[in-house]
């Protein structure tokens, strides 16, 4: 199904891409990816050891939910939580599908359970409460699982007294449990609200695409909100406007550079320096942080030849 | 009861109630012209008029539901304010860019009590809802409900909500001033306010824009109001390719006050005079205020903090999941 359409130049077509940027450990050594942006043809492997970033032209390629948190977390520190929880079909929603049919072709699909992935982890000694979201199952579209798991994991953050990262990645709230999929929206946020209150950080990762109900409730809720290069961010989508306004949308609307712009994100980061701003940030943030730090590196994780920069 | 002699803006299914009531008008005015008893005839005809009504208004699809709600008659927020509330005094503005008109807000005397009222405003011709942006507020409207709410609970004011929106505009001014994170912010702030909230959703409660302004300690839903996360039009467009299949749409995604109560999210279906609130909205602004009064009452028994605490699992609770 399609979640998003290309509206206008700029905007990145998703499935292709994503295809392209799952790895798969049986990829022929040969095969090269043509680069969205800059339609370079990269060598598959030289991509994955540059972190699926071109390193003709730093066009950063939708990456899956584990590659970040292989990205962000100490290795061997993830432990996820929250397992087992499913999407029920609480208003028996069926379009040109059924909505539970959908759910199970995308668990068969992606072997996930739901479009978010919970777990604890440790950023350089540094432990954390991480949510992944994952384009793959229904456009990371936000229905009861999803509203659950990422209420969860902040609570987790305060009964652990640990801070909070969320990583978006997601076309909004899901049609198919309607109201109930506005009201994670309400139930997120309130548990951020609860989580400032006692004093813990939380870090709000912006990739491409976040839309709509999740844009509208914890993706800007950050204390600190950082996005990937041209990652698709908004509100509304580009052809609602367009059709509401009649009129047509400036360059690079939406892009995580407009926002920064705009004021409505904090910073722009490249994917290799993730683990280190993230870092960086939460011994700024919290003063717990310096305690649980291990032996102070600098390591850039994984990366054979660094993109320009 | 609304002026039938003053047509037009009706829907289909309520015309064989508008014209028996036209057929009462017409007979008590040659009545008093010719000085003839015509009660009886009345009587009956009023008579049939309920059962009518009674009768079409029992029944009604998902999609008339939808159409009551957006009724170009409906009351509007200015409209229960000025019958629910003993006065009212309208605050403007965000503090940071500008003022709204697409949402309204004001401090206002309820009995006793002082309130903040905040709501969602439409407009009644073209040229109000142009004012009124079709009651579709940009960021600068819920920065100002919030600012507005901020103040209330400063100074242990309740506070009352009417929800009516097609949604939050979807513009390009919208998108830059930081529309998803003016809502967010009030779900986040919203949620933790120490003093009772109220919340009505009185017409249209479309996505993000109307649960902007909905996050309360109760949440009630009058009888013709619907409550979706995408408008029906939308919702088709997007899974059936067809904005005409909004019927099915508004069907299956249950957007109606009797489901979405049944959903546990909201914790009343209000009952709206027979044939809408539009029909008498005297009588619909008195049930209002006794719920609201009554509300107000259970409400301001509780502490902040247990007050702020339900209100926390309040929204904790809504949503279906299975443990596998």
């Amino acid at each position: 199904m399609s979640w998003l359409k290309r509206a206008r130049k700029g905007i990145r077509f998703l499935n292709s891409a994503d295809e392209a940027a799952v790895p798969k450990k049986e990829l022929p050594e040969n095969l090269w990816t043509k680069c969205s942006e800059c339609g370079d043809l990269v060598y598959h492997k030289e991509l994955a050891t540059n972190l699926w970033v071109c390193y003709q032209c730093g066009y950063h390629f939708p990456i899956a939910s584990q590659k970040y948190i292989e990205l962000l977390l100490d290795p061997g520190s993830f432990e996820e939580t929250h397992t087992g929880l499913v999407s029920m079909d609480p208003l028996n929603f069926r379009d040109s599908k059924k909505y539970k049919d959908r759910i199970k072709e995308n668990r068969s699909k992606t072997g996930r359970e739901d479009a978010v992935i919970t777990g604890a982890g440790a950023i350089d000694g540094i432990p954390i409460s991480l949510s992944v979201m994952d384009f793959s199952f229904m456009g990371g579209s936000m229905g009861s699982v999803v509203g659950e798991k990422i209420a969860r994991a902040i609570k987790d953050g305060i009964d652990r007294r640990v801070p909070v990262i969320i990583i978006s990645r997601s076309g909004g709230a899901r049609m198919q449990e309607s109201i109930l999929s506005l009201m994670q929206m309400a139930k997120t946020s309130a548990m951020l609200a609860r989580l400032s209150e006692e004093g813990l950080p939380y870090i709000s990762v912006l990739t491409h695409p976040t839309t709509g109900g999740v844009t509208a409730s914890f993706a800007m809720l950050g204390d600190v909100i950082l996005a990937e290069p041209k990652a698709l961010i908004g509100f509304a989508g580009a052809r609602v406007i367009k059709q509401t306004i009649n009129a047509e949308l400036p360059d690079g609307f939406q892009m995580s550079e407009f926002l920064l712009e705009h004021g409505m994100i904090d910073r722009i980061f490249e994917r290799k320096n993730l683990r280190n701003e993230i870092r960086d940030l939460l011994l700024f943030l919290w003063k717990d942080a310096q305690s649980y730090r291990g032996e102070p590196t600098d390591d850039v994780p994984q990366l054979a030849s660094s993109s320009d920069s | 009861m609304v002026d039938p002699k003053r047509n037009g803006g009706y829907l289909d299914f309520e015309k064989p109630m508008v014209e028996l009531e036209e057929k009462i008008l017409a007979l008590q005015e040659s009545a008093n012209g010719n000085d003839l008893d015509v009660t009886a005839e009345v009587d009956q005809l009023r008579d049939r008029v309920q059962k009518l009504g009674k009768q079409i208004f029992s029944s009604l699809e998902p999609w008339q539901r939808v159409q009551l709600a957006r009724h170009p008659r409906r009351p509007y927020t200015l409209d229960y304010v000025a019958r629910v509330f003993d006065s009212f005094t309208e605050l403007h503005g965000d503090r940071l860019y500008g003022d709204d008109a697409a949402i309204v807000g004001g401090f206002a005397r309820l009995g006793a009590r002082q309130v903040m009222v905040i709501g969602h405003q439409k407009g009644r011709d073209t040229k109000s809802n142009l004012h009124r942006n079709f009651g579709m507020p940009h960021p600068e409207g819920y920065r100002k409900a919030l600012r507005l709410m901020e103040m209330a609970a400063r100074f242990g004011r309740p506070i009352v909500t009417f929800v009516d929106t097609p949604g939050a505009y979807p513009g390009v001014g919208a998108e830059e001033r930081g529309q998803a994170e003016a809502i967010a912010r009030s779900l986040f702030v919203m949620s933790r306010l120490p003093v009772p909230i109220l919340v009505i959703i009185a017409g249209e409660g479309g996505s993000g824009g109307a649960l902007a302004l909905a996050v309360g300690d109760r949440v009630f839903m009058l009888e013709n109001s619907i409550y979706s996360v995408i408008s029906p039009e939308g919702c088709a467009a997007i899974l059936w390719k067809d904005r005409a299949k909004a019927p099915q749409a508004a069907a299956a995604m249950r957007i109606t006050a009797e489901e979405v109560h049944k959903l546990g999210v909201v914790d009343k279906v209000v009952a709206e005079p027979l044939g809408g609130a539009h029909r008498d909205m005297d009588g619909m602004a008195e049930t209002l205020r006794t719920l609201i009064e009554s509300s107000f009452d259970e409400l301001e028994a509780m502490s902040p903090q247990a007050l702020v605490a339900s209100r926390l699992q309040r929204f904790l609770n809504i949503g279906v999941v299975h443990q596998e």
